[in-house]
C-alpha cells in the first residue's frame, strides 16, 4: 500500500491533536507514516503516541541546526524523507509554519501544494474559501500532492501502528541556514488550548465594553476547557493580544462549538468562524448578523447570560 | 537600503466573492478590486525602512492590467516607483508559479529587502513570501510583527501561537509582515497628485525570460476541479433572555452532547 507521510507537530514532548487528525485522514489514502523533524531527542518522546494513531513508520530527522533556523531546514529535511520514502502524498497541518514548510517542500520536489483542506482524497482536497462562502474541489496535477489540512477537519481515531523508526540524516544547505532563530519568547502563558485547533472556542466582542470585562469570556471558556478568541474590535481596542483575533485577517477556526459573546458578526469576523460545527451566540441586539449563523442564540445581556451559562455548566459537571 | 514591497490586488472582502464558472479562477470582474488589506502594512513598513535607512521603495505587483489602480494607491502612500508584471498568459497561475514570476521580477530591481503582507485576503494561502525566499535561496523572515535593520542584518519578531521568535538574517531577505505591525498612513492629496507621474515599468513574461508554457492555468501544478457556492448557513433558534438564557444555552448544549 502506498505510503502517506504526515509531518508531526508537537510541543514539549506531546504530539498535537492536529497530527492525530492527519494520521487518521492518511489511513483513508494509504499507509500512514509519521515524520518527526526537530532537535535531537524529539522523536523519542513522541514515538509511542504516534504508534497509537497508526503510524507504520516514524521517519526521524534530528539535528541542532534544524531547531536553530526558521522554516527552511524543516522543508529541506522533509524533502529528504520524501526522496527516500517516495510517498503517494504528504500531509501537513495548516498552521502558519506548516503551510510555509509545505510550500517550500512542494517547490523543492516539483509538486503542487494545496492549503487549508477540510477533506482529502487520493489526488486532491476539498477547501472552504472566501470565509466559507465557496466550497472548492481541487487537485494536484503535478508531482506528489502536498496538502495542508485545517485542524478539526477529521475526528482523530486511535489505531495501532508499528511505528518502526527510520533515521534519515540530512546535511543542511547554506540557504536553509539563512534565517537564524536567536530567541523564543512565550507571552501567552496559561493552560488554555491553542485557538487554531481547539475543539471549543469562546470569543468576546465589543459588547464586553472594556478590557477588565474580558474575564467573563475567560471564565466561560475555562468551564468548557475552551480556547479564548476575540473579534477585531476587541483586538484593535487593545483589550487582548493580536494572537486571539478570529476573522478574515486573524485566525480561522473550525471548532466543534463556537460561542460568540457580544459579537455582532461583521463579515470580517464571520469569515474566520462560520465553518464551526455548532455556533452559539449571545448578544443584546436581536438584529445582530451573528444570529443569522447561530444554531442557538440568546438575545440578552451578556453580563448576566454568560456567567449564568458558566455557572450552569459547572453545576452539571458536578 | 533599497526596498521592494510586494503588492497584490484582490476582490473586496466586504463583497460576496466567488469563482468564475468558466475556468474556476477567482472572479475578478464581479467584485471591485482593492489593494490587499495586509499589504498596506507592508507598504507602511517599507516606507518606514526608507525613512530610517534611506534608499528607494519600489512596488512590485503581478496581476492584470487593472491592478494599476492598486499600484497607484501604493505610490500615493509614498513609494517611489513600481514594476507591474502583466501578461494574459499569467491568468490562473497558482502560488508556486506566481512566486517564480516574483523571483524573476526581483532580478530586474536593485533591492536589499522585499516586504510582503503575511497573506492575501482572497487565497489566504500565506505561502508566497516563503516561496519567493525558497526560489531565491535567501533568508525568509516572515510573519513579522516587528522589523529591525542594522546595516545588512535584519531581525524580526516572528509571531507564534504563544508569543514570538526572534529571527535574524542578512540582506537580501524576504520579509512578510502581519497586520497591526504599524499604522498605515493615508495618502495625502500631494501624494495622490505625485503618484500620477511616478514611473511604472510594465513587464511581460518575455521580458523576464519566462516561457508562457510554464505560466497560467493550463500549466499550474494545482487545479480547481469544481466549486460550489456554499448554501448560507441556516439560522437556528433564537430566544429572548427571560432570566434563564444561560440555562437555556446549557440545555441546548446538553441536547447536542456538547457538555
Amino acid at each position: 500500500m502506498a505510503e502517506v507521510l504526515v509531518l508531526v507537530d508537537s510541543a514539549e514532548g506531546t504530539v498535537k491533536k492536529s497530527t492525530f487528525e492527519l494520521l487518521t485522514a492518511a489511513r483513508a489514502l494509504g499507509e500512514p507514516s509519521a515524520v518527526v523533524i526537530g532537535a535531537p531527542g524529539t522523536a523519542a518522546a513522541l514515538k509511542d503516541q504516534l504508534a497509537e494513531y497508526g503510524a507504520a513508520k516514524v521517519y526521524v530527522v534530528e539535528s541542532d541546526d534544524i531547531a536553530g533556523y526558521s522554516v527552511a531546514p524543516a522543508a529541506e529535511a522533509l524533502a529528504a524523507v520524501v526522496e527516500q520514502a517516495a510517498p503517494s502524498a504528504v500531509l501537513v497541518s495548516s498552521s502558519p509554519e506548516g503551510k510555509e514548510v509545505a510550500a517550500r517542500l512542494a517547490f523543492k520536489i516539483g509538486s503542487g501544494v494545496l492549503t487549508d483542506a477540510v477533506a482529502v482524497d487520493a489526488d486532491g482536497a476539498t477547501q472552504s474559501i472566501f470565509g466559507g462562502g465557496v466550497t472548492v474541489q481541487a487537485k494536484v496535477s503535478t508531482g506528489v500532492p502536498v496538502i495542508t489540512v485545517r485542524p478539526n477537519s477529521f475526528a482523530p481515531e486511535a489505531s495501532a501502528g508499528a511505528a518502526d523508526e527510520v533515521a534519515v540524516s540530512v546535511t543542511l544547505s547554506d540557504a536553509a541556514k539563512a534565517a537564524k532563530i536567536t530567541d523564543r519568547v512565550v507571552e501567552e502563558k496559561g493552560s488554555r488550548p491553542q485557538l487554531s485547533d481547539a475543539s471549543v472556542v469562546v470569543s468576546g466582542g465589543r459588547g464586553i465594553g472594556k478590557a477588565d470585562n474580558f474575564s467573563i469570556i475567560e471564565d466561560l471558556a475555562d468551564t468548557l476547557g475552551a480556547a479564548v478568541g476575540a473579534s477585531r474590535a476587541v483586538v484593535d481596542a487593545g483589550w487582548v493580544g493580536h494572537q486571539l483575533q478570529v476573522g478574515q485577517t486573524g485566525v480561522t477556526v473550525s471548532p466543534q462549538l463556537y460561542i460568540a459573546v457580544g459579537i455582532s458578526g461583521a463579515i470580517q469576523h464571520r469569515a474566520g468562524m462560520q465553518t464551526s460545527k455548532t455556533i452559539v451566540a449571545i448578544n443584546k441586539d436581536a438584529e445582530a448578523p451573528i444570529f443569522e449563523l447561530a444554531d442557538y442564540g440568546v438575545v440578552g445581556d451578556l453580563f448576566t447570560v454568560a456567567p449564568q451559562l458558566a455557572e450552569e455548566i459547572k453545576k452539571r459537571k458536578g | 537600503m533599497n526596498i521592494v514591497v510586494l503588492v497584490k490586488q484582490v476582490p473586496d472582502t466586504e463583497a460576496e466573492r466567488t469563482l468564475n464558472p468558466e475556468d474556476n479562477t477567482v472572479d475578478r470582474g464581479a467584485v471591485d478590486p482593492v489593494i490587499n488589506y495586509i499589504d498596506e502594512f507592508a507598504i507602511e513598513e517599507g516606507l518606514r525602512l526608507k525613512e530610517a535607512h534611506g534608499g528607494e521603495v519600489t512596488i512590485l505587483t503581478v496581476g492584470p492590467e487593472r491592478a494599476t489602480e492598486s499600484i497607484r494607491k501604493a505610490l500615493s502612500m509614498g513609494a517611489d516607483k513600481a514594476v507591474h508584471v502583466s501578461d494574459e498568459a499569467l491568468h490562473g497561475s497558482d502560488a508556486i508559479q506566481t512566486a517564480k514570476v516574483i523571483a524573476k521580477a526581483l532580478g530586474t530591481i536593485e533591492w536589499d529587502v522585499a516586504v510582503a503582507g503575511s497573506e492575501a485576503t482572497d487565497s489566504r494561502m500565506a505561502i508566497v513570501p516563503a516561496l519567493v525566499a525558497e526560489a531565491l535561496g535567501v533568508a525568509q523572515l516572515t510573519l513579522a510583527r516587528k522589523v529591525t535593520v542594522d546595516a545588512s542584518t535584519v531581525t524580526i519578531e516572528r509571531v507564534t501561537d504563544t508569543g514570538y521568535e526572534s529571527v535574524q538574517g542578512s540582506t537580501p531577505a524576504v520579509i512578510s509582515v502581519v497586520e497591526k505591525i504599524n499604522d498605515p498612513r493615508y495618502p495625502s492629496f500631494k501624494g495622490i497628485m505625485a503618484a500620477k507621474s511616478k514611473p511604472v515599468t510594465v513587464l511581460a513574461l518575455s521580458d523576464l525570460g519566462i516561457d508562457p508554457g510554464e505560466a497560467g492555468l493550463a500549466n499550474a501544478w494545482t487545479q480547481v476541479v469544481s466549486f460550489e457556492n456554499a448554501p448560507p448557513r441556516a439560522a437556528g433558534q433564537t430566544v429572548k433572555d427571560e432570566g434563564n438564557g444561560g440555562v437555556q444555552i446549557a440545555d441546548y448544549l446538553a441536547s447536542k452532547k456538547l457538555i
